[in-house]
């Protein structure tokens, strides 16, 4: 079939209507009539109900299943085909069907962008702003949940005689804290904000799959659900990490951890390729690699390592499922497998994993720093080389997950001179804070108050894990928690004040208001001091001996213990302080921030605060890079207004004119 | 010094930061240095009852002495350009323009590889000297100890408690461990269900008990003294519970009580099934035909069912 | 939406989300097996508790399946399932263990010896047994008692195995009978099964032997 070169109307994917009847726009339908979150309920409670019956039907007269009195294969298919129905009533499938029967695609993204209303946040959206805004609340909301149950976690540890929860309670409650945080965290900056901004950091009108990116966003609620459930069927006493054959014997509540993991793994592999694409595909002309801003490096390298990690997750956890349902013996021993088969399944997937916890933190504060430093970044080809290096270095570490475990001997040096050397490209990103710095002009607002908080803790979480990267100090530390400490400063001291600090730095870009700065002051300062008061007294609690996930201690350790549930409630408390902050903020408050308060020179602060849909009116032509402060005669970031000949030059030389012009819209 | 002070006239000489930040830090680090390694590394954890825990303590102790001046001089500086660089009120101007210095880089990125690549190698070092430094080193294990041959203690994990069987004194199993001062000691740690880890706090031991596997640790018991045993590896509802305190005792003590114990848990051991590095219920004839009768094939508990039979 | 519109939204919303949250958490979280208080006794105290293979739905909804233990009602002679009881410090108990269950193989021999009774020594019908092979004759075991905070450890001696209805009252079973004294401490201690009696669970250790009020409970030693 030739192709049009001249159309007169855009192309349709499908082809044109044989009959030749264009789509007529025809009257909107109600809100209750279009596809929303309220059929997408509809469907995965109808899909539920349907997989249940289909695994009762198969699996019902099994002899495991009628002497346990448990149905597996039940209750996972239930929940897949429950996702399936959630995701249907969504209409995530229409347009696919619709393309299938080669019917014309309804759904025009840019008409979609410019409806206005909330009830488009509750719709499978195709504008990636939309999609962003979703994944912020969504991401808020999980967040909260499984601080909450860190909140119970360190109520029990109270005291070691008396216990507030059973055994059962509490083990099931440090799986789901865990689980909740380890799965959902992963897309907690990816997701929000970079699906929000890194069209507009690049400057392009759209994201490569705006399809698979609001699918990905969509995959995140039913993870969510399905994990929670998982209490209601008595939880799972293995943690986040699922060591098989303890999670083989676990009842019901194991099957919500495989199924929930399975899903957010694919939610990641989704929203990883989404954005390789895009920020390989869609850079405006002009956008060299070099002048790439650094969350935009972070984005993509943190989307290399989900893509090629996650699907090892999910094959695990695949093989976990099927240990449980139809007797495969993968991850047991008696009958020829074995259960270093999972963890090292596990781990494959866990140590990145942690990258790409970290990573994105890294690309928020080097994004932060220059502006309220009002100078370059000092090395970008640095802070950018070491984020590559992270990546590809972070596929090599994942043995020292297991040092003790009786792995072959002589791979423990050699893991361990890999985990030594992940540590200078991680730290490049002091090397790049510290040169920054340097005869700067530091602004202390709270997008750069969490950026140092960021910075002050990334330290010691880093320098913790040289400790442990280093096998005989493994030996006392491994278990322990020590480890505890050392990650949550990485993740929680890391990750989540980066993205805190993005927050209070973009919201004013992403919903035009401002966050109160004083609200947000008391919020850092209340949060940085009793996050450490939190977690510093937890490496002496797990170098004195205290194994991980344990609901008793020695009863020397007591005091160190309640001073640290008391601070981890106040540091509840400070979290409280920022929902109040962005909730009041939000709603009631709505103190408009229109234009570039922060007088940044990144290219998502050149449009309107919230941009309007399509971003640009035109694909703007990149200049400079974003971060030429301290230049009087550096050029303008971009030229957001080119003249129309200067695309067409961009893309193939003259003559092909207009139609490319109309190409690039 | 900016173009507007040329301009100006005024000679303000721009004090030199590097070497201020440098007088600060040498100080600070010298002082934790010496407060590390006199005044806390001899309490390091996990003390030195044996030889391993001696020698992961040796291991902390020089870490932590490399890792304070690093840590010192981040937080130097921060606070130094937090202080000294902070944005004055009414100054609206820019940063100087500094996009990167080659020899900065440079050197950062040398030194950090020198200090990361020397602790690969001490740590290596440290590993392979005091033989395998109590951690596990699976069934095959490369670097034992030398000066005699070792105790051998069993150490089987279950649900959700240790027992500890001593193959060298008839292969009787108690659920105390009694350990003699001075003499090396292997530890064979497999599991019967799934995976635990056995974790002597003062011996410096760490080996995870996975099922089908024998994991062996070794180490040598320098003082006599109580050892905190517990379970470092989440094995189900009561993992918190899995603790023992075992003893180390004087080799003549260690003698009689291995001694009277046999005699006392005679009846026992003829019912044990005989020693093996691991265990599995199946290749115990008479104990395998036993669960055979009620069942039980596979791995136990009637999971694979009788009619999935018994793959090798 | 004007500002009270909103307002009141974000209260009614911030409501609804609250009362569902506390719904879910307090059905959750305080739920669980009721405890059997022998402490009022003063002296001696003397517990009662029956092993069934499987149970009567009606007296076990959630997992009639399953294995379990049952604790006679010291007040009214009624059989409760559960497995959490509570008794005085610093006192002799008498345990009574009614096995209806038919024999498991233990997986650790040393699960067959009796320790931390008084006397070392258990009773089966009335014979007094130290170790018990589990195997090999002449008795064989179903479940054992063991609380491993107090050493304490028996075995159950195997039942004829007819009854799967629990809890039971007229059908053949073994008698295990022993006594222990309570520590001076008081606090809680975890009791557990040894034998890997979970049925159609790999390795026999899940389900029953996993879930509290089944195969294992709590002892909780209250002051006098």
């Amino acid at each position: 079939m030739a192709i049009d070169l001249q159309p007169d109307k855009p192309q349709q994917p499908g082809g044109h209507v044989p009959s030749g009847r264009e789509p007529q726009p025809g009257a909107p339908r109600a809100w209750w009539g279009r596809p929303a979150i309220h059929t997408g309920i509809a469907g995965a409670v109808l899909g539920y109900f349907v997989g249940h019956w289909l695994g009762n039907l198969i699996a019902s007269n099994y002899q495991q299943v009628q002497n346990s009195g448990q149905n597996d294969f039940a209750i996972i298919l239930g929940y897949v085909l429950g996702t399936i129905g959630w995701l249907a009533g969504l209409g995530v499938f229409n347009d696919l069907l619709r393309q299938m029967a080669g019917r014309p695609v309804h759904a025009d993204a840019e008409a979609q962008a410019a409806a206005a209303g909330t009830a488009r946040f509750f719709r499978y959206s195709l504008d990636h702003k939309v999609v962003g805004i979703q994944y912020l609340v969504g991401m808020i909301g999980y967040f909260l949940t499984g601080g909450l149950l860190a909140l119970a976690i360190r109520t029990e540890l109270l005291s070691p005689s008396y216990h507030v929860f059973s055994s059962a309670t509490y083990t099931a409650i440090v799986g789901e804290h865990g689980t909740m945080m380890m799965m959902m965290m992963s897309s907690v900056i990816l997701g929000p904000l970079g699906n929000y901004l890194v069209p507009l950091m690049i400057g392009s009108k759209r994201m490569a799959f705006p399809r698979i990116e609001a699918l990905s966003f969509w995959l995140t609620p039913a993870a969510y659900l399905v994990l929670l459930s998982g209490l209601m069927f008595g939880g799972f006493p293995f943690g986040w990490t699922g060591y098989a054959p303890l999670s083989i014997e676990a009842t019901q509540g194991a099957d919500s951890y495989a199924v929930a993991f399975g899903i957010m793994g694919i939610s990641l592999i989704l929203l990883a390729f989404n954005l390789i694409v895009t920020i390989t595909c869609y850079r405006a002309p002009g956008m060299r690699w070099s002048r790439l801003p650094i969350f935009v490096w972070s984005n993509l390298t943190t989307g290399f390592l989900m893509l090629l990690a996650a699907p090892v997750l999910v094959g695990a956890m695949y093989m976990m499922i099927t240990d449980r349902t139809v007797q495969t013996a993968f991850f047991t021993d008696d009958l020829g497998g074995s259960s270093y088969l999972w963890q090292n399944l596990f781990w494959f997937f866990g140590h990145p994993e942690v990258y790409i916890l970290a990573l994105p933190g890294f690309g928020i504060v080097c994004e932060i720093l220059p502006v309220f430093c009002r100078k370059p970044l000092f090395g970008y080809r640095v802070a950018a080389a070491g984020m590559v290096g992270v990546t590809l270095l972070s596929f090599f570490v994942w043995q020292h997950h297991l040092f003790d475990s009786g792995i072959d001997p002589d791979m423990r040096p050699v893991f361990m001179l890999t985990t030594e050397l992940i540590s200078i490209p991680t730290g490049f990103i002091f090397l790049v804070a510290i040169g920054t710095f340097w005869k700067a002009k530091i602004h202390f607002t709270v997008p750069m108050l969490f950026a140092l908080g960021f910075f002050f803790n990334f330290l010691i979480g880093g320098i913790s894990g040289v400790f442990l990267s280093d096998v005989p100090a493994d030996t006392t530390e491994h278990g322990t928690f020590f480890v505890m400490a050392h990650f949550h400063y990485t993740i929680m001291g890391g990750l989540i004040f980066a993205f805190m600090g993005g927050l209070y730095y973009w919201l004013p870009k992403i919903m035009g208001i401002r966050l109160s700065q004083r609200l947000g002051q008391i919020h850092f300062w209340t949060m940085f001091v009793f996050f450490n008061s939190t977690f510093l007294p937890l490496f002496a609690v797990g170098m004195a001996g205290q194994p991980r996930r344990v609901y008793t201690y020695a009863q020397n350790l007591t005091t160190l213990n309640d001073w640290v549930s008391i601070s981890s409630f106040l540091l509840g408390g400070s979290i409280l302080i920022f929902v109040i902050n962005f909730v009041y903020s939000t709603v009631i408050a709505r103190v408009p921030e229109q234009g570039n308060p922060w007088r940044s020179r990144g290219l998502e602060w050149q449009v309107s605060s919230p941009p309007g849909p399509g971003n640009f009116d035109r694909v703007p032509v990149v200049l400079s890079g974003p971060y030429e402060y301290g230049s009087k005669d550096a050029p303008p970031v971009a030229d957001l207004d080119p003249p129309l000949g200067v695309l067409s030059e961009a893309y193939g030389g003259a003559g092909a004119g207009a139609d490319v012009a109309e190409v690039q819209r | 010094m900016t173009p507007a002070d040329a301009v100006a006239g005024t000679q303000r000489r721009e004090p030199n930061h590097g070497m201020r930040i440098f007088l600060i830090w040498l100080p600070i680090a010298l002082a934790a240095d010496l407060i590390i390694w006199f005044v806390w590394g001899p309490h390091m954890p996990p003390g030195d009852m044996s030889s391993s825990a001696r020698s992961q303590q040796f291991d902390i102790n020089v870490m932590a002495v490399m890792a304070a001046p690093v840590m010192a001089f981040v937080l130097t500086y921060g606070v130094y350009a937090l202080v000294v660089w902070r944005h004055r009120a009414g100054d609206e101007e820019d940063g100087p323009p500094i996009h990167g210095n080659t020899r900065i880089a440079v050197t950062w990125i040398s030194v950090t590889s020198a200090i990361v690549l020397g602790l690969a190698v001490f740590g290596t070092v440290e590993l392979v000297a005091p033989a395998g430094a109590g951690a596990g080193e699976g069934n095959t294990p490369i670097w034992k100890p030398g000066g005699g041959a070792a105790l051998q203690v069993q150490v089987i994990a279950q649900q959700w408690r240790f027992t500890y069987r001593y193959p060298q004194f008839g292969g009787f199993e108690t659920t105390s461990l009694v350990l003699p001062v001075g003499e090396n000691v292997q530890f064979d740690v497999t599991s019967l269900d799934v995976v635990h880890s056995f974790w002597a706090y003062q011996l410096g031991v760490k080996a995870d008990a996975n099922p089908g596997v024998n994991n062996v640790a070794f180490t040598k018991p320098e003082h006599t003294g109580a050892i905190q045993v517990r379970c470092a590896e989440l094995c189900g509802l009561w993992h918190a519970d899995m603790t023992t305190v075992g003893t180390v005792v004087s080799t003549p003590a260690f003698s009689s009580w291995a001694a009277s114990t046999r005699v006392q848990l005679a009846a026992l051991t003829r019912n044990l099934p005989p020693y093996s590095l691991t265990y599995d219920p199946n290749s115990v004839s008479q104990l395998g035909k036993a669960f055979q009768q009620a069942g039980l094939t596979g791995a136990g508990g009637g999971y694979y069912g009788p009619q999935y039979p018994v793959q090798p | 939406m004007s500002l009270p519109a909103r307002v009141a939204a974000l209260t009614v919303a911030f409501l609804a989300v609250a009362g569902g949250v506390i719904f879910v958490v307090a059905h959750y979280l305080l739920g669980g097996p009721p405890t059997v208080d022998f402490a009022a006794s003063g002296g001696q105290v003397s517990v009662v508790m029956q092993t069934d293979a499987s149970s009567d739905p009606s007296a076990v909804p959630d997992h009639p399946t399953w294995v379990s233990y049952f604790i006679k009602s010291p007040v009214t002679g009624d059989w409760v399932h559960t497995t959490l009881f509570q008794v005085p410090a610093h006192t002799q108990v008498h345990m009574t263990i009614l096995g209806y269950d038919g024999s498991t193989p233990v997986r650790n021999q040393i699960w067959g010896q009796v320790s931390g009774t008084i006397g070392d020594v258990a009773y089966y019908g009335g014979a007094p047994v130290r170790t018990v092979s589990g195997w090999n004759g002449p008795y064989l075991i179903q479940h054992t008692f063991a609380i491993p905070g107090l050493n304490l450890n028996v075995p159950v001696e195997a039942g004829p195995g007819t009854c799967s209805t629990g809890p039971c009252t007229n059908k053949a079973h073994s008698t295990t009978t022993f006594s222990f004294e309570t520590p001076a401490q008081t606090g809680s201690y975890r009791w557990q099964c040894f034998v890997p009696c979970g049925l159609s669970y790999l390795d026999g250790n899940g389900g029953p032997m996993q879930t509290i009020g089944y195969m294992m409970g709590n002892m909780q030693v209250v002051s006098s």
